[in-house]
């Protein structure tokens, strides 16, 4: 291989890893908070709403991951304001949104493009799209951990959160946007059906052990990089898409975690 | 303003069904106000509607200076939730600024051993939680506590120790409006007592409210209860 070549090749790959580790950190964050609000389940079926997005972006010959990107903010916001108004629980919202997102997105959705919104696309993105990759899961760490305290308050009780000066609908808002964001970038390297995947597992893993919210969220990130480390490199040696892989290793690791006892409480 | 808190005409309608209609009250400073009655009364709703949890008409008036502590009734909180004591009390000494030594003299306010908050707040035990929603209320420093009986679940003498430290709060300059089913601890301590009943709502002095007669016309049924020496 020429020099250039495989300096190409081996910035791609760094590329892909930085995207893949940063993605992972973002996800095992919102996902420590999505399991301790009782929407970690949410988290599969919110990445369908991605669908009709993905499907009109292709229509109009745009990127999949900007209008996979869009219908996520929007059904994020959609959501909440159902939610405020119904007082219908915020799972049993994305559960119907989903519904609807999906039959409308596989109308619109097709053949090999479908495949690879479910799947993931693997291969060199172009640079806006690495950019994007690396600044969104910044935004939603950043997010998480500078209002991880107005989280937990509202978690335990909206009225304590009220009379602590937090605004709880803002606050809410807040989360299902960074929810959305966080499985919409995951989407365009991981795939529809298994970027709701490292939202749930490192969060499920961390929850058995951790007594405290530090320690949840450490174990969480710590699981999800670890993940998608060991997944991106697998996926390289093998050519293959690296969504798979990353999701099967956290899966093994959560099969590993059932031998140790949960932590005692 | 002399009052902490002034209401009126306030009425509370959930799905449909008036809970509250046309209260009126006030709560001078620095003075307790039990709020009493049968289940179903409209106890918690009206607490919910003071801190704007709630819609309701009518009108609610806090002194412009309020600071609200808030401690709700039992909290659903689920065993495994890996949140401890010290990220819930952290979580609000993060709000208000409050640092390590606020934290310190809340919990020692409320007597609550420091070691127990490295335990997960859902495998606390009633009393402990309890201490644990009060000494977060105390933190950022409110003149005004809310308290939606904060001794439910929790055993007698954990009970009694509980309400005199609500008691030294007040004594230290807090307005506290307290939920309470237990009339000899609102006897006791109280300075003013809110009767809701299915019928209306009284309101006035333990000694004068707190009749055999009074409680039978507010549960709508015979209420007794023993008031205990006062040390």
């Amino acid at each position: 291989m020429h020099p250039s070549a495989f300096m190409s090749t081996m910035s791609t790959d760094l590329a892909s890893l930085a995207l893949s580790v940063s993605m992972a950190a973002a996800a095992g964050l919102i996902g420590s908070f999505a399991i301790m609000r009782r929407m970690v389940l949410a988290a599969d079926p919110m990445s369908h709403v991605a669908l009709p997005g993905i499907g009109v972006a292709l229509l109009l010959h745009r990127s999949p991951l900007l209008g996979a990107l869009a219908m996520l903010l929007f059904g994020a916001v959609l959501i909440w304001a159902i939610e405020r108004r119904s007082r219908i629980s915020t799972e049993a919202i994305i559960g119907v949104t989903f519904s609807v997102a999906l039959a409308v997105g596989s109308t619109i959705t097709s053949g090999e493009d479908l495949i690879d919104a479910l799947l993931g696309t693997p291969g060199a993105l172009p640079p806006w799209e690495s950019a994007l990759g690396m600044l969104g899961p910044l935004a939603v760490i950043g997010f998480v951990l500078s209002s991880r305290h107005r989280l937990v308050i509202s978690l335990v009780s909206r009225e304590i959160a009220m009379t602590s000066g937090i605004a709880v609908a803002r606050t809410e808002l807040y989360f299902l946007l960074a929810f959305a964001l966080t499985i919409g970038l995951g989407l365009r390297y991981l795939g529809v059906l298994l970027m709701g995947s490292l939202i749930i597992i490192p969060a499920a893993i961390a929850r058995r052990f951790a007594r405290s919210l530090n320690g949840m969220l450490w174990i969480a990130v710590g699981t999800a990089v670890s993940a998608a480390l060991a997944g991106t490199s697998c996926a390289m040696l093998t050519g293959q898409h690296s969504g798979p892989w990353i999701v099967m290793i956290a899966g093994g690791l959560f099969f590993v975690s059932l031998l140790k006892p949960a932590a005692d409480r | 303003m002399i009052h902490a808190l002034e209401v009126r005409n306030l009425t509370v309608r959930l799905g449909g069904t008036e809970i509250l209609r046309d209260l009126t009250f006030s709560v001078p400073r620095q003075t307790s106000l039990a709020i009493i009655g049968p289940n179903g009364a409209g106890k918690t709703v009206l607490l919910k509607a003071l801190i704007g949890a709630l819609p309701y008409t009518g009108h609610i008036r806090w002194a412009p200076d309020t600071i609200l502590g808030y401690v709700p009734q039992k909290l659903d909180i689920e065993r495994d939730l890996p949140l401890n004591g010290h990220d819930f009390l952290r979580a609000k000494a993060s709000l208000t600024k409050g640092g390590p030594a606020e934290i310190g003299q809340a919990v020692r306010s409320v007597g609550m051993d420091p070691a127990v908050l490295r335990t997960p707040i859902g495998s606390m035990s009633g009393g402990q939680f309890q201490r644990l929603l009060i000494a977060f209320a105390l933190l950022g420093r409110p003149n005004v506590l809310l308290l939606d009986e904060p001794a439910a679940g929790v055993d007698a003498p954990g009970h009694a120790q509980l309400s005199e430290e609500v008691r030294a709060l007040q004594s230290g300059g807090m307005t506290v409006l307290l939920v309470s089913h237990d009339l000899s601890v609102v006897y006791r301590y109280a300075d003013c007592v809110l009767c809701l009943g299915r019928q209306g709502f009284w309101i006035g002095p333990p000694r004068t409210l707190l009749t055999p007669q009074m409680l039978s016309e507010v549960y709508g049924a015979p209420i007794g209860f023993h008031v205990h020496d006062v040390h």
